[in-house]
Parts: structure tokens; C-alpha cells; sequence
């Protein structure tokens, strides 16, 4: 049974008001087309999950959507500070934000406790810091049986994990490559799952390939082909990284009156990714990658 | 000084702290250019692990994000990143961790996650990433930070990533497997940790550097070894390869 749906219907249809979202991709695969959406959608009270908020996060929480942040490390990578959550976070502004606040290990394992159905997950992190002391979701735990000291988090159940790929077939089987992040356990973890991906495939072309398939069709509910999806971030073997736009964003995010400037034109002022990518223009044409491909292998036997 | 910068002689102090071969736990920044200078000199056989989950990578470009696709092509391996936390860090096999920070203090304690107070923070930093676990669990970390009283204060206003502690004993009786800060790499100089209090002592100045300068831009009354070195500074190979190849390209600049 065929998945595919627009980006517009999977959020109307997976991502009500005050909902748990999970949006995972580390730098690479950061699921932007949906993010645009919610916030078009002017989705307001979500709870929002990613180890590395980014800018998706950042636009999100200037906008007005989020409610609550479970999250590892706010930064703009390799550039500075994401201005919108720091505004919420120090000044209350648009609105107060309550975090919930882990290392990566940290968050990182609350989702692979999820995705294997497990109360919790020990680690041998934690011990001296004070993220145990500002968190109560990391909590000590004795091994029962070599009595020795441990921490644990619990497990994390998403209600919808939104991950981009480079491809899937309408049934949703998911093939990634490049770094893969936490997008499984987010997967895996939550209670549903939207996928949008640069490009809609045949079930052939993926069965030939069932290495690389990191998400099975049957975790998901809808697939939607959107290609750019992931810009600003990147897509390997699709496009590079929007560094540039990344720098940018130092001076867009530092004023709320520019940083809703931004949205107004790039978010609220175009009816989809399709069009967005068409403002883009040359930029789209300049990131596109190199083709650097690897040799088939033999599945025979 | 010499003619070269101070996040040069940053950027090789750390280099010349690898041996070739390692297993190395890779941050953006100053420990970024280490690593991938050291690389590209003394140490070929150096191991770049990324929290990413790129493993031995061998970046064509100089990332400018740790998530950087120039990370993925040309390495030996990509694995998740409870893999990598688990895997690789958590097991063991992480043999030198960098981390970098707002704040250090006396005991190697790095804070990354706000000044003032947690629920109403004057600013908010970025918090732990990878940091704490490396922190934890690498079997030595060597510290990257520009020296000034406010970055060096007796006491952080946060533990993110525990160094020290208290001092003395108190990260072993606490049972951290790693084994903690080895170096700190300032732009004035290098400090080590006394081996009994675990209290950081000024091992080598930087050419040019008065220990005064150094004191004067820290939050306690900092020790000094004796005899105190002078770092050695950028060989000429050194500054060709990062002027060079790993200068950041017009597109990253």
C-alpha cells in the first residue's frame, strides 16, 4: 500500500498541537521542508527533540511552536549561539521554554531504550557531572550483578519521529547513507513516523540494495518525495551543506524583528518546499554534489 | 613571538601532544586543526573519530561542522552514534578526547553550559554535545582554551564535563573510567596536573610569555613547574600545512 503524501497532509495528519517531535538528521538530513510546515501550520505547544536544535529548532522556537526542548548541545555548528533559543531561554522571549537537557551519549541512548522497548538504558557517563543534578531523568542505578555503579535514562517515546532520507518507495523503506546519527532509534522509538526524502523510488531498486535500507516501510506512515528537503543542511551524494547560509544566520537570528523578516519571506511567504527551492536558484545550482561513487557489490549466493 | 599566531602555536602545541597511531576523539575548532595537521605531518596513522560517527576519516576539505560530508567520503568506516558513544568511547578504545570550553578551573572541571546560575542564566551556552562522556570516559583529554581570568576561574559556574573534581582523589573514588585531563593548551602556555592535588600547573610558557602574564589572566594563585619550559614553537612545516592546505577555503571563510 502506497504511503506517499504531501508534506502539507503528513503534518495536518501526524503532528497535532502539543505533540512530542523528534526531528532527527545530525548536521546531515535535518528535516527543514517539514519543519517550514509546522510553522506554517503555526503548530504551537510542541514538545521538541533533537541532539543538536540547529537552526531547524532555532526558526521554530522564534516562531512560536515550541513549548518544551529535550536536547543535547544548542549551537550554531562551527559559527556561534542560536540567538532565538537563547532569547527564549534568558529572556522569556516569544515565550518561556522548558528544557530538558542531556549530554549526547544521554539523549542518544534515551532513544535506543525507546526503539528497543526497554524502561531505561545504563551507561558508565554521568558520574562528577552536574547534568544529573539539573536533570532527574538521570538517575543512579546499581548493576544487579556486579553491584557496580551505573547512571541511567529513561526511555523516550516520541508521538512522531520526522527524519529525511535520500530515498525510500512508497511503502516507505528508507535507505540512507552517510552518517546515520540517531535516525533509526528515533524511528524506531516513536509512536509514528514521517519520512521525506530527495527522491521516491521502485521497491526493485531498494531490494537491491537491503543494506542500506536503515528505516523498513513497516515503521512508516508517510513518505513524501521533497527534494531540497534538508536545505540549509545537506544530503550526501544530493548536495553540500548551506555553509554559508549557516554563517549567515549569526546575523539573521541576533534581532527578532530579522529573524521574522527571514520567515515572513522564506517561511510563510512560500507555499512549499517547491517554491522555496525556486527562490533559492543559483544556490540550489552551486551546492549540488560531486559524484563520488563506490563499486557495486554481489548480494548472489 | 615568532611569525606565527597564538591559535598557531595553539594549533601545534596540541598536534605535537599525538602520537602516531592513535585513536583520537575529534571537536570543531582549534582540536579540528590539530588533529588534521598532525595527520598530515607526524602522524598518518592517526585514528579521527568523529561523534558523528565518521571513523577515521580522512577530511579533503577542513570541516567546518563536525556533521561535514567531507568527513564521510574517503574514511574507513560511518557507524551510529550510540555506536560511537558505545562502541567506541564507552568501551575504551578512545585513547585521546580534545574538548574545549567557556570556563576551566582549578581541578580541569570544563563548563559549556551557562554562566550564572542554571535556571536563570546570564548566558546560555551551547551545553555538554559529546563533551561530557569524553569527559568521562577517554582514556586521556587534552584541553584547548584561550587563557583570560574570566575562562579561568577557581570554580565553574557548572560542571558539564567533570575533570578533577574536588582535587586529590575524588575522580578515581568516584569511579570515572577515563583518565581525565592530561594538558591544557592555552595561548600563553601549557599546564599539567599535580600528579597528588591534581591541581593545574603551568608546565611551559609559550616563546614570548612571562609567567606574570600568565597569573595575571588566572582566577587562583597558579603554580608553576620547575624548571618552567617554553612550548616549542611552530616548525616551518607546521605553518606551511595549516596556511595551506588546511586553510579554510574562500567558502568556508
Amino acid at each position: 500500500m502506497s504511503k506517499v503524501m504531501t508534506t502539507r497532509d503528513a503534518v495536518a495528519r501526524f503532528v497535532p498541537d502539543g505533540a512530542s517531535v523528534v526531528m532527527e538528521g545530525f548536521t546531515h538530513l535535518i528535516p527543514f521542508a517539514v519543519g517550514h510546515e509546522l510553522i506554517r501550520q503555526r503548530r504551537r505547544h510542541l514538545t521538541l527533540i533533537r541532539l543538536t536544535p540547529d537552526l531547524l529548532f532555532d526558526q521554530m522556537i522564534a516562531a512560536g511552536c515550541a513549548r518544551k526542548l529535550i536536547f543535547s548541545w544548542a549551537g550554531n555548528p562551527g559559527v556561534g549561539s542560536l540567538y532565538a533559543f537563547r532569547r527564549a531561554v534568558e529572556q522569556g522571549r516569544p515565550r518561556s521554554l522548558e528544557l530538558e537537557e542531556y549530554s549526547h551519549f544521554g539523549l542518544a541512548l534515551r532513544l535506543q531504550a525507546g526503539a528497543a522497548n526497554l524502561p531505561f538504558l545504563p551507561t558508565r557517563n554521568f558520574a562528577g557531572s552536574d547534568l544529573p543534578r539539573v536533570n532527574p531523568n538521570i538517575l543512579p542505578v546499581t548493576c544487579p550483578f556486579t553491584g557496580q555503579s551505573l547512571w541511567a535514562v529513561p526511555a523516550l517515546h516520541p508521538d512522531v519521529a520526522i527524519l529525511h532520507a535520500q530515498r525510500a518507495d512508497e511503502q516507505g523503506n528508507t535507505q540512507v547513507w552517510g552518517l546515520t546519527g540517531v535516525l533509526k532509534e528515533a524511528a524506531f522509538a516513536a509512536r509514528c513516523v514521517v519520512v521525506t526524502v530527495e527522491e521516491i523510488v521502485s521497491s526493485d531498486l531498494i531490494r537491491r540494495d537491503p543494506n542500506r535500507t536503515l528505516v523498513p516501510g513497516f515503521r512508516v506512515d508517510a513518505v513524501v518525495e521533497e527534494p531540497f528537503g534538508a536545505h540549509p543542511s545537506y544530503v550526501q551524494g544530493y548536495y553540500d551543506r548551506d555553509n554559508d547560509f549557516y554563517r549567515r544566520w549569526e546575523g539573521i537570528s541576533r534581532t527578532e524583528e530579522d529573524l521574522q523578516g527571514y520567515l515572513d519571506t522564506w517561511v510563510y511567504g512560500v507555499s512549499g518546499r517547491r517554491e522555496y527551492v525556486e527562490r533559492l536558484g543559483e544556490t540550489a545550482q552551486r551546492l549540488r554534489a560531486a559524484s563520488v561513487l563506490c563499486e557495486p557489490v554481489n548480494y548472489g549466493y | 613571538m615568532g611569525d606565527y599566531t597564538a591559535r598557531e602555536i595553539m594549533v601545534t602545541a596540541a598536534a605535537q601532544m599525538l602520537q602516531d597511531g592513535q585513536t583520537v576523539f575529534v571537536g570543531i575548532g582549534i582540536p579540528n586543526l590539530a588533529v588534521n595537521l598532525a595527520r598530515r605531518t607526524r602522524c598518518p596513522n592517526l585514528v579521527l573519530i568523529y561523534e558523528s560517527g565518521a571513523i577515521g576519516a580522512r577530511p579533503a576539505r577542513l570541516p567546518i561542522s563536525i556533521g561535514d560530508p567531507a568527513l564521510v567520503a574517503g574514511a574507513d568506516g560511518v557507524c551510529s552514534m550510540p555506536e560511537v558513544f558505545q562502541y567506541c568511547l564507552q568501551r575504551g578504545f578512545i585513547e585521546v578526547g580534545f574538548l574545549g570550553g567557556a570556563q576551566i578551573d582549578r581541578f580541569g572541571n570544563l563548563n559549556t553550559t551557562v554562566i550564572g546560575d542554571y535556571l536563570k542564566p546570564k548566558v546560555r551556552l551551547p551545553g555538554s554535545g559529546g563533551a561530557c562522556e569524553i569527559a568521562v570516559l577517554a582514556r586521556k583529554v587534552i584541553v584547548v582554551i584561550p587563557h583570560s581570568r574570566r575562562a579561568f576561574p577557581e570554580r565553574v559556574d557548572f560542571i558539564t564535563s567533570p575533570g578533577f573534581l574536588g582535587g586529590g582523589a575524588e575522580r578515581a573514588r568516584l569511579g570515572l573510567p577515563g583518565g581525565g585531563p592530561d594538558a591544557v593548551i592555552t595561548d600563553l602556555g601549557v599546564l599539567r596536573f599535580d600528579q597528588e592535588t591534581r591541581e593545574m600547573v603551568l608546565a611551559s610558557l609559550h616563546p614570548g610569555v612571562t609567567l606574570d602574564a600568565v597569573r595575571a589572566q588566572t582566577g587562583w594563585p597558579l603554580r608553576a613547574a620547575s624548571p618552567l619550559g617554553v612550548t616549542q614553537p611552530p616548525s616551518a612545516e607546521e605553518l606551511r600545512v595549516l596556511r595551506g592546505e588546511l586553510a579554510p577555503s574562500p567558502d568556508l571563510a
